[in-house]
């Protein structure tokens, strides 16, 4: 076999439960090629790579790598082989050094030479232009810094055969560019990248070659020379579409909800809200763009009540609700819901069934001592109808659906109490383009009813077309605030950043 | 073959394992009673005569099961929060402790407002001893596991302390006892065994209203699922921490009231007999169902009471009924992973692979 | 150094020098034979908790050494049989614990609070036969003290700590020799990155069920030690729960030390001495009753103190009690 294909699958299956994540996939990397593998979320890209960095092991199928078949049992193994792969979560260990996460789990002396490992480290980041100081601890990294060890990680490793997942979907745009270089020079020095992604024009920036997956299976691969956004679309989703996100137009109602001068801090006396002044307005969408970390939790919490704040108004309709019960600023019609990583945790409970989950907020409306299930199992009905939600029925528990179906009874339950405020960040985490398109057009049915909407976002592409203003988030502070019909994307990384940009809390 | 999620576990299927699991733990520790020269056969056929063979030992069994029962509700209430309170030893006492200051103080009251009175005072003094860990936890997040424990053996001291010290009977002579309690402080008996039995049903019934049917028992249940999501739905989950630890370490007192006035009809640092720890292992079996309680409590009342009649056939000690319940719990345990997962045969894998490709 | 360490440092030599004058050297000497069960038990917790497991069964698997130190030893009148019985069931009641944990895949708590009352149960059944009995002589004699040249001159700390049987010096050894493990090798490395983020470490190669697993049954090896230390040495004779709450004050003893083995022989130490300083105060007219609140009491004051404080470092691994399983979706 050629000694230039570092890695060949070869009709790969995969299934979770009744589930086929991968439905006989094939998949070949060449030597010096920056391979995009092109999905939507769901697609089963990150569960194809996951059986090269041995978290999955395949049910059927053969892999090659370096021309010789392996069977990969563990990450240890994808190791030994010279895979490494970077998650899209970083799997870095906090509370350590740089240092310590880079040589962890290697082969190496009983006894660590302190010295000397910083040295070999040193030596391999700046043969590849990372910037990473080994004795900083994790916890005090940038996402920037933490990726580059990640990388470090796996060259350490001594990997020829890299696998990035969504490795820009925390990055601000400068940070892209940056990373783009690193990895065009590792193709160079004869390494094989894999870019699992769902960014079409990241595909046609850096990549040679793009696989397409849908539902699981291959649809083919291309040279991204020869091909085009719109052809790439096309076999992504499987038939033509439109991607664009609609914007009605509504004429914006008063200030409902006006924030000024918010501060708080963490349990480690960080600031992590800083001077934080802006106006939510009736009838808009206001997008909340930073990279990961830059406050935004912490501002929705603040909101709802369940963050502790030093100073700072929060007025709703004129009304400070700083040191108001979560439960009474519930009961004023502002609803905030919040998708974490896992998906999850924080706004269902996973085991219990739709109705119990329509409850969590339901319950504080209801009167006396018992709590009363039928009203809701109406509602709940109709919601199942009115979203199109896939379940077997209403006392099905929530973690068994699928993730689209998933958010859709969250964001249903939310809308379902007819707020005035609606703040919701990450909606559309892990969901794929038709999922995505249905929550957008539920938002803005919010809008077009004069909801007052504070929408917390990771694409900028999203929130550029979904946004009528968008407000930067940086370290805690407000980087900028503007109208998304005049910024460009370049503009918005800068902010991002750190940069100042324009602060105009009442443009239109 | 591989370990995958299981989607299809009906209740049927669950009982089935967990009674597999329970057969298994009595085949092994069979194995164990063969190992000591016994038959264990024997051992089993006698442990159940002991605890059942006669209305005199079905009364005893069905007696010992009340702490049991009222513990593993109270204990219930804590678990679902996921909070680990395995201080009902304690709270046993000190709610013994109340309801005895109020049976030895208050002698001349008429037994229809004594025994009332005794009742809310173990409550009160079960519930006020649960509420220190709750409120440590809330306040500090502290482990609830390691506070609750400790106050165990500081209620114990502290038993032991007014039993030889200021509360020691001076009729006793030397003997270090709290005096006995009179007449109108003692439960009355219905159908034979003390009038516990009625306390340990009713409580049985309005916890399972109250948790199935409640808002608050609604709320307990989430947040026993996730603290966040308990957040994010406005619930106060402090309060409702504290105030449900008050609930549980007060249906612990009710035991001890029950125990001090029915059983020893005083107080002593040996009333709560263990029932504390046993009730973790039936609260935990039971599946945090209150109804479930009923028949697990029962159960190991007759291992208890069976465990002490074959001392005396057998000279195997008493202890090794305590074996015998951990045992079970073991396997108990280990089986739940059996009810979470199953286990795909490599055929099986390539069974599905062809069929989903078609 | 910190200054936290240069605070710490001083308080104890204060206590140090306030115990020597008001109790004497006798009670100091006590005060670290006393500490000893605490400090195996202490470190075994803590080798299991940085492997993220969080064990409560110590006081069962304590137990479990207990009886079978005591056995063995009874039996057959060797003193060396006796640790090699308590570290073997010490560490196979761990196998418990980490098969139900690791494989099964069994909620933590839960499974540990099993091994107590497995445990419990357990030696007090099999020490039906030992009740009242004592070691043999030439078992106790072994354990006599040794005086350590040099070291046992220095005035006043010599006297405590230098001229104590092998046990004592064991439990030093041990401490000195898991805090070089942890901070200092490769192993540790791996060990601390399993506790505190698993799924890091297994993208990393570690074998975590390998590393849970010995890691564990270290832990139970050391609390089966710190069991057998009192039925042999301390006491020694066969007690039913002879234990009495240590195996649950060790528990808390590993979040006053912050997980950190050279800490722990602090609070080790500290707390042998409340645990005897009842029978010391005796003249001072107070039940004796009361004074042994004092353990447990100071166990929640210190638990409560350690929680107040909270920061990234010094606190526990973020992966205790949160299984780990590769391929959960």
């Amino acid at each position: 076999m050629n000694q230039n294909v570092f890695v060949k699958m070869e009709e790969i299956s995969k299934i979770f439960g009744t589930v086929k994540a991968n439905d006989h996939i094939n998949f070949e990397v060449n030597k010096g090629e920056i391979h995009a593998l092109l999905g939507e979320n769901g697609a089963g890209k990150s569960t194809l790579m996951n059986m090269l960095s041995g978290i999955y092991k395949p049910d059927s199928g053969s892999i090659y790598i370096h021309g010789h078949e392996v069977k990969i049992n563990s990450p240890k193994d994808s190791i030994q082989k010279g895979i490494g792969m970077i998650h899209q979560h970083y799997k870095l260990v906090e509370v350590q050094t740089a240092k310590e996460n880079v040589i962890m789990g290697q082969s190496g002396k009983f006894f660590m030479k302190d010295k000397e490992l910083s040295e070999q480290i040193k030596k391999i980041a700046n043969q590849f232009g990372l910037a990473v100081d080994p004795n900083k601890k994790i916890y005090d990294m940038s996402i920037g810094e933490k990726q580059a060890v990640e990388i470090l990680k796996v060259l350490y490793q001594g990997a020829d055969i890299l696998i990035m997942d969504e490795p820009t979907a925390v990055l601000t745009p400068q940070e892209t560019k940056k990373l783009f270089k690193i990895i065009k020079n590792m193709a160079k020095e004869g390494c094989a990248i894999i870019i699992i992604t769902h960014k079409l024009h990241e595909v046609m920036e850096v990549s040679d070659r793009v696989t397409v997956l849908r539902k699981g299976t291959t649809v083919g691969t291309l040279n991204t020379k020869e091909t085009s956004p719109k052809e790439l679309t096309d076999l992504m989703v499987g038939k033509a579409v439109d991607l664009s996100i609609e914007r009605p137009n509504v004429q914006r109602g008063p200030a409902v909800l006006k924030i000024k001068e918010l501060n708080a801090t963490d349990i480690d006396q960080v600031k992590v809200l800083n001077g934080l002044t802006f106006n939510l307005y009736a009838g808009e969408i206001l997008g909340v763009a930073g990279v990961a970390g830059s406050g935004q939790k912490e501002l929705c919490e603040s909101i709802a009540g369940l963050y502790p704040i030093d100073s700072g108004e929060i007025l709703y309709e004129e009304e400070n609700l700083v040191g108001k019960s979560p439960r009474d600023i519930i009961k004023k019609g502002i609803s905030m819901s919040f998708i974490p990583e896992d998906r999850l945790g924080m706004g269902l409970v996973a085991s219990m069934d739709m109705v119990d989950n329509f409850l969590l907020k339901e319950h504080h409306n209801q009167k006396g001592f018992f709590i009363k299930r039928k009203p809701i199992m109406k509602k709940c009905e109709e919601m199942i109808e009115r979203l199109e939600i896939k379940t077997p029925g209403i006392h099905h528990p929530v973690k068994q659906l699928s993730g689209g179906n998933i958010q859709k009874v969250l964001i249903g339950r939310e809308i379902e109490t007819n707020p005035h405020v609606l703040i919701t960040a990450y909606a559309v985490r892990g969901l794929d383009i038709g999922a995505s398109h249905t929550i957008y057009d539920l938002i803005n049915e919010q809008k077009q009813k004069e909801v007052a909407i504070l929408f917390i976002g990771e694409d900028l592409d999203v929130l550029l077309e979904l946004c009528d203003r968008i407000m930067v988030l940086c370290d805690g502070e407000i980087t900028g605030i503007v109208s998304s019909s005049d910024v460009t994307k370049e503009q918005l990384g800068l902010m991002m950043a750190g940069e100042k940009g324009p602060v105009e809390v009442d443009i239109v | 073959m591989r370990m995958t999620k299981r989607t299809d576990m009906t209740t049927k299927k669950a009982v089935f394992i967990r009674t597999s699991a329970i057969i298994l733990a009595l085949l092994v520790s069979a194995i164990f009673i063969l190992l000591l020269g016994h038959n264990p056969l024997d051992v089993y056929v006698s442990m159940i005569d002991g605890a059942f063979g006669s209305a005199y030992r079905i009364k005893d069994t069905l007696t010992i099961s009340i702490p049991l029962i009222v513990t593993s509700i109270g204990i219930l209430i804590a678990f679902k929060m996921k909070f680990w309170n395995i201080g009902a030893e304690g709270q046993i006492l000190m709610g013994a402790f109340v309801a005895s200051f109020i049976a030895l103080n208050f002698i001349e009251l008429p037994k229809l407002l004594l025994l009332p009175l005794m009742f809310v005072g173990g409550f009160i003094g079960g519930g006020l001893w649960a509420l220190i860990p709750a409120v440590l936890k809330v306040r500090f997040d502290t482990n609830e596991t390691i506070i609750t424990l400790m106050m165990n053996y500081i209620a114990i001291k502290w038993i032991t302390f007014l039993q030889y010290g200021p509360w020691r009977d001076p009729k006793s002579m030397g003997f270090p006892k709290i005096a006995n309690f009179t007449d109108n402080a003692i439960l009355p008996k219905v159908f034979g065994i003390h009038a516990g039995w009625i306390i340990a049903i009713a409580i049985i019934i309005v916890v399972t209203i109250f948790m199935n049917r409640s808002k608050r028992g609604y709320e307990i249940t989430v947040v026993g699922e996730s603290v966040d999501t308990a957040r994010y739905a406005g619930m106060n989950v402090k309060k409702i921490i504290i105030t449900s630890l008050f609930v549980s370490g007060g249906i612990c007192g009710i035991v001890g009231m029950m125990e001090a006035s029915a059983v020893n009809q005083t107080l002593t640092s040996q009333l709560s007999a263990g029932y504390g720890y046993t009730a973790i292992i039936t609260t935990w079996l039971s599946g945090l169902k209150s109804i479930v309680v009923l028949p697990v409590s029962i159960l190991f009342a007759a291992m208890i009471k069976g465990g002490s009649f074959i001392q005396t056939a057998y000279q195997i000690p008493q202890s090794a009924a305590k074996v015998l319940q951990s045992m079970i719990l073991f396997f108990v345990i280990g089986s739940e992973f059996f009810v979470q997962y199953k286990i795909v045969f490599t055929n099986q894998i390539n069974k599905l692979v062809k069929e989903v490709k078609q | 150094m910190k200054k936290s360490s240069v605070l710490w440092t001083i308080v104890i030599c204060l206590l140090l020098i306030f115990a020597k004058i008001f109790m004497g050297t006798s009670f100091l000497v006590a005060v670290v034979i006393a500490g000893t069960p605490l400090l195996f038990a202490t470190l075994g917790e803590l080798i299991t908790e940085r492997a993220g497991n969080l064990n409560l069964g110590v006081e069962g698997m304590m137990l479990i050494g207990a009886v079978a130190g005591f056995g063995a030893g009874f039996i057959t009148k060797n003193p060396i049989m006796a640790i090699i019985g308590a570290v073997i069931a010490g560490a196979l009641a761990a196998l418990i614990y980490g098969f139900l944990t690791i494989t099964l895949r069994a909620n933590q708590v839960v499974s540990g609070l099993a091994l107590t009352i497995f445990g419990t149960g357990l030696s007090s059944y099999l020490g039906t036969n030992f009740i009242g009995q004592k070691m043999p002589e030439n078992v106790i004699a072994f354990y006599d003290p040794i005086q350590i040249p040099l070291l046992s001159k220095i005035p006043v700390i010599g006297q405590v700590f230098f001229v104590q049987d092998i046990f004592v010096y064991f439990g030093y050894i041990m401490a000195i020799v898991l805090g070089i493990y942890l901070f200092h090798t490769k192993t540790g490395l791996n060990l601390r990155a399993v506790g505190e983020n698993p799924s890091a470490a297994d993208a990393s190669g570690i074998n975590i069920n390998l590393y849970k697993y010995v890691h564990i049954l270290i832990g139970g090896a050391l609390c089966g030690l710190g069991g057998a230390y009192l039925a042999v040495v301390e006491v020694p004779q066969w007690q039913e729960n002879i234990t009495a709450g240590r195996g649950w004050i060790a528990i808390a003893l590993v979040i006053f030390c912050k997980w950190n083995p050279y800490k722990a022989t602090i609070g080790a130490y500290l707390f042998g001495g409340l645990s005897i300083i009842g029978f010391r105060l005796q003249h001072l007219n107070i039940s004796q009753n009361l004074l042994d609140m004092l353990p447990y009491l100071i166990t929640i004051i210190v638990l409560v103190i350690s929680s107040m404080k909270k920061s990234k470092e010094n606190s526990p691994p973020k992966g205790l009690s949160v299984p780990y399983f590769r391929e959960e979706r």
